[in-house]
């Protein structure tokens, strides 16, 4: 486990660089967060605003940057890298896929039925 | 390092146990087993509230009117400021131990101390404010009033601003109910605490106040809160409501349905005791540091393994900062 002091390089700069990548991408989805464009706010995609989406591709995209640069995905081996992203990528979207399509289900009842239950 | 793994002596041999696939040792390995697994709960925490929202699509708590304080700026309303502030600590935290590994990397004793050190206040920091959300939360500003069907109906003056419980309520200065006691009763029983009002209380109040409307829990088409017109509000109230609403815990919640109060503890909670622990994690390796036990090792593999974990969560925070604030 000493074969790695060696060769690596200092990675100070593309520390800083990734920060700053990260904090601009965060303070721009407060900005939008506080804002709220009004054409993102009305126009919609399947279903979801697409102000959300923005909000969704923006945290997906941090956290592409903190486990590849952070926690130093990209350096190790295609075995690895795949074993826990395709696993925990695959199983999450299932996940969401089915609990976001039974929630939905159950507001449709709720709304459709002939049961107020604003009272 | 060397010394805890067990040598067969046949590691030359393909299946002999010197072979690494992965290239990474065992102690790595078995943290991002860990993260994986970790990752896979806190999904379930967070796709069971995608579900609780979707079922509550029209009628889900505005995040933007619930976490609107910011320290030292008292009435001010400052949506999100604080929690994208501390988002900011917990990446520059991140970004510190990340820094901390690096020199790791170069041997660099001293740099390693001073990189652990700002990580671990950074740490603090976060779970300190944390602690200041869930305190405000808890406690609640304007309070509201809940109905028989467990809906929650706030006030608001004509302009849309949110009106306090306190400037509504008349005091019934006949009124002598007082808190049941352990003490006081025939068998060891005691109440629930009592609010500041009573519903009566708030319904003369209400009837007083000719500019005070209700606002109720469904969005509109714009994404706001419905507000009702006067004679609504008061037929509602008179008809509906039967109890105050001051905070929030884990039955009832002013802001809305008690779900979102539920789903916030248990989220930002178990996010909190993640960094509470990484924190105490932080702080072993750190005092290893200082005594030097790497240095003799001849590595810093541990900074690197509690780094991995320190970066799990923060990137669990961007995902629960993403749902719970901005969506």
């Amino acid at each position: 486990m000493t074969h790695d002091t060696a060769h690596h390089e200092s990675n100070t700069a593309k520390i800083w660089k990734v920060f700053i990548l990260l904090s601009v991408v965060t303070i721009v989805e407060v900005i939008l967060g506080i804002i709220k464009p009004a054409f993102l706010v009305e126009t919609t995609l399947i279903s979801m605003k697409l102000l959300n989406w923005i909000f969704i591709i923006l945290t997906i995209y941090k956290a592409y940057y903190i486990t590849w640069s952070f926690m130093h995905m990209e350096g190790e081996t295609k075995g690895l890298r795949r074993s826990v992203v395709w696993t925990a990528v695959f199983l999450i979207c299932y996940l969401i896929f089915i609990l976001l399509t039974e929630g939905d289900y159950i507001y449709e009842v709720f709304k459709a039925g002939h049961k107020s239950w604003d009272f | 390092m060397e010394t805890a793994v067990t040598k067969t002596g046949t590691e030359d041999q393909t299946w002999g146990g010197g072979n690494e696939p992965l290239k990474v040792s065992y102690g790595k390995m078995m943290m991002w087993f860990f993260i994986v697994s970790d990752a896979l709960t806190f999904s379930g925490f967070l796709a069971a509230y995608g579900f609780s929202r979707f079922k509550f699509i029209d009628s889900w708590p505005i995040a933007d009117e619930v976490f609107n304080h910011f320290p030292f700026l008292h009435g001010v309303d400052a949506p999100m400021y604080y929690v994208a502030l501390m988002t900011f600590i917990l990446i520059f935290s991140s970004v510190t131990m990340v820094l901390a590994v690096d020199a790791g990397h170069h041997m660099k004793q001293k740099k390693v101390i001073f990189y652990m050190f700002l990580t671990i206040i950074g740490g603090a920091i976060f779970v300190g404010s944390q602690a200041w959300e869930w305190k405000n939360f808890i406690k609640g500003e304007y309070g509201a009033v809940e109905t028989k069907g467990g809906q929650i109906l706030q006030f608001v003056d004509t302009e849309g601003h949110r009106v306090k419980l306190e400037d509504i309520a008349i005091i019934d200065t006949h009124n002598d109910r007082t808190q049941h006691e352990r003490k006081n009763g025939i068998w060891y029983e005691k109440e629930a605490t009592l609010p500041t009002y009573t519903i009566e209380e708030i319904k003369t109040g209400f009837a007083k106040r000719k500019d005070v409307l209700i606002r109720t829990q469904l969005l509109t088409e714009k994404g706001e809160k419905t507000i009702l017109s006067r004679e609504e509000s008061i037929k509602r109230l008179n008809s509906d409501a039967i109890g105050i609403v001051e905070g929030a815990n884990l039955v009832h919640n002013e802001y809305g349905t008690p779900l979102f109060a539920n789903f916030f503890f248990f989220i930002t909670g178990f996010h909190g005791f993640h960094v509470f622990s990484g924190v105490i994690i932080n702080i072993i390796i750190f005092i290893n540091v200082i005594l030097g036990t790497y240095e003799r090792r001849k590595n810093y593999e541990m900074v690197e393994k509690v780094g991995l974990y320190w970066h799990f969560v923060d990137l669990v925070w961007v995902f629960v900062f993403t749902f719970f604030y901005l969506v």
